[in-house]
């Protein structure tokens, strides 16, 4: 049976994959924001290597890890060469017109590339190697103190879960009802921007139709297997820390501390 | 052997909005019926005739406007037996995408169990026992976009049977199936009923499926008109075709051949009984 993946999960047997989705989540934001903090190159070499080995233990071919960069390509380009114009500084490499590009503006243009890079590519590894649904659970668990402030954690977790579980349902039936207007003389490929925005009316308005529809019955059928929210709820798949994700943990703060040593007393 | 639905003068009224005036319509009008457990009904009727706003008063999804229905023993409209009722029967709706929550069959099965908070382990042998049940135990961690629509039937069968009902209620299960799919799904309700001795109450359009349970029921315009064996309520031919329903194609055969003086008797329901009045 073929497998249609939703999301960009790549399915298989590593270290990564099999990590407690909430260290993923967690370890991802983590790495995140230790790249903000780093400046000197020596600490960017410990981040993109941590990254590389990583990349290397998740036994995801690395094309698939640059898929995410294809869509930052513009933002990439439009920040650095903001950062390369706009960086006040003393040696001028080229100067003409208004525009002046100095060395400190090509160094700090080429620190902010490799941080977007980086951290593009981390998020990147972190949705490769997690399902959605395991994400959804490690969001829920992540974000369960804020019960206490009333923020409605399950019901977020729950909507979400519905709409990964309705996506591929409501792609089909986008299909049907494009084929089924075709077939009526619609014409959805051609005219101008404006003409096409119309001619997606007749597809958007049925599709709303029977998505509430389909709300409506979901939530009696919800409602016929006794589903109250949040109330006396357990489940079946508990999510347990095993010994790899301690192990994963002490690499994440011995990372931390590397890099934090080699950024400010280096 | 034990009642599992009981009811008394049970009515429903609802007013439906039309462009500018209110309609009153009585969907269920004095319903007396009571079902044992263990018993394999199947409601028929065409629509409008109110079976399904019966099917839904038996899982306390709607509430009687007048008169009272009991499931085991409990009042529908005692709210506090509402959660009760519902793990008691459980219920399986006839679109089959609109009634499966998460992204992984077992997880859907595992809906039930989890909203009735039973223990992890636990959820895990239920699942895996209704999976097997079903025979979709190799399915268990595929998509339900995956499944045909008669498999995905059988795993929202599933996921009631992991609440651990002692009724099932199927609303029209097989309307949006294709023929192999109803061949599954009816196979699968008929084993459930036979071996785990667990009541089945089918509401259905098709005459060949209500042949093959024990007892049929036909509603009119909110009423109880027939209730009697399939037997007995098919060889009444003529009033069936009164109320817009048909008989099994091959009743209607030897009822046609009957009335062409050709000697058969007035009650065969399957086309095995049929040959056997041909053979020399």
């Amino acid at each position: 049976m073929r497998k249609i993946v939703i999301g960009q999960y790549y399915p298989a047997t590593s270290i990564i994959h099999s990590l407690d989705p909430r260290i993923k989540l967690g370890g991802t934001v983590f790495f995140i924001v230790t790249l903000f903090t780093v400046n000197e190159w020596g600490a960017y070499a410990v981040a993109i290597s941590a990254l590389a080995s990583v990349i290397a233990l998740s036994k995801v071919p690395p094309k698939f890890m640059f898929r995410g960069l294809r869509t930052m390509f513009f933002i990439l380009v439009f920040t650095a060469s903001l950062n390369i114009f706009l960086t006040p500084g003393e040696n001028v490499l080229v100067e003409w017109f208004i525009f002046r590009i100095t060395s400190e503006g090509v160094s700090q243009a080429a620190r902010i590339g490799l941080r977007l890079i980086t951290l593009v590519t981390a998020s990147t590894v972190m949705t490769l190697t997690t399902t959605p649904i395991q994400l959804t659970d490690a969001i829920e668990s992540l974000l369960s103190p804020l019960k206490k402030i009333r923020v409605p954690v399950h019901e977020i977790a729950m909507m979400m879960t519905i709409a990964l579980r309705f996506i591929p349902t409501l792609m089909e039936e986008v299909d049907k009802i494009m084929k089924a207007q075709m077939a009526r003389g619609a014409d959805f490929d051609t005219g101008g921007l404006v003409k096409r925005a119309k001619s997606l009316l007749p597809l958007l308005i049925p599709l709303f139709i029977s998505a509430f529809r389909r709300a409506d019955e979901l939530a009696q059928a919800m409602d016929a297997r006794c589903y109250r929210g949040d109330v006396g709820r357990t489940k079946m798949k508990i999510m347990r820390f095993a010994r790899r994700d301690f192990i994963a943990c002490v690499i994440a703060i011995i990372y931390a501390v590397a890099l934090t040593a080699l950024n400010n007393f280096l | 052997m034990e009642i599992i639905f009981n009811t008394e003068s049970l009515s429903f009224e609802y007013i439906s909005h039309d462009e500018k005036k209110e309609q009153k319509t009585l969907a269920l009008n004095d319903i007396n019926v009571s079902i044992t457990q263990g018993e394999f009904v199947s409601i028929l009727g065409h629509n409008g005739s109110g079976k399904s706003t019966l099917a839904r008063h038996l899982n306390a999804l709607l509430l009687p406007t007048a008169g009272t229905l009991w499931v085991k023993g409990m009042d529908t409209k005692n709210a506090q037996n509402t959660w009760q009722i519902r793990q008691t029967s459980g219920m399986v709706f006839q679109n089959p995408d609109n009634q499966l929550v998460a992204t992984i069959v077992e997880e859907d099965v595992a809906f039930g169990p989890e909203n009735l908070g039973v223990p992890s382990a636990e959820i895990r042998q239920r699942v895996d026992w209704a999976l097997s049940s079903v025979g979709m135990s190799k399915y268990a961690d595929v998509g339900p976009h995956q499944l045909s629509g008669g498999q995905k039937q059988r795993i929202a069968i599933a996921g009631v049977l992991a609440m651990r009902p002692d009724c099932i209620i199927l609303d029209e299960p097989t309307a949006m199936l294709d023929p192999r799919g109803r061949k599954e799904v009816m196979q699968t309700v008929l084993e459930l009923n036979r071996n785990q001795g667990i009541t089945v109450i089918l509401i259905t359009h098709f005459m060949e499926e209500a042949v093959l349970t024990d007892r049929v029921i036909v509603m009119d315009a909110g009423l109880v008109v027939m209730d009697d064996t399939p037997r007995n309520i098919f060889k009444e031919v003529d009033r069936m075709k009164k109320l817009g329903l048909d008989v099994p194609a091959v009743t209607a055969l030897a009822h046609q051949l009957r009335n062409n003086n050709i000697e058969l008797p007035d009650d065969i329901l399957t086309i095995e009984e049929f040959i056997t009045y041909f053979k020399p």
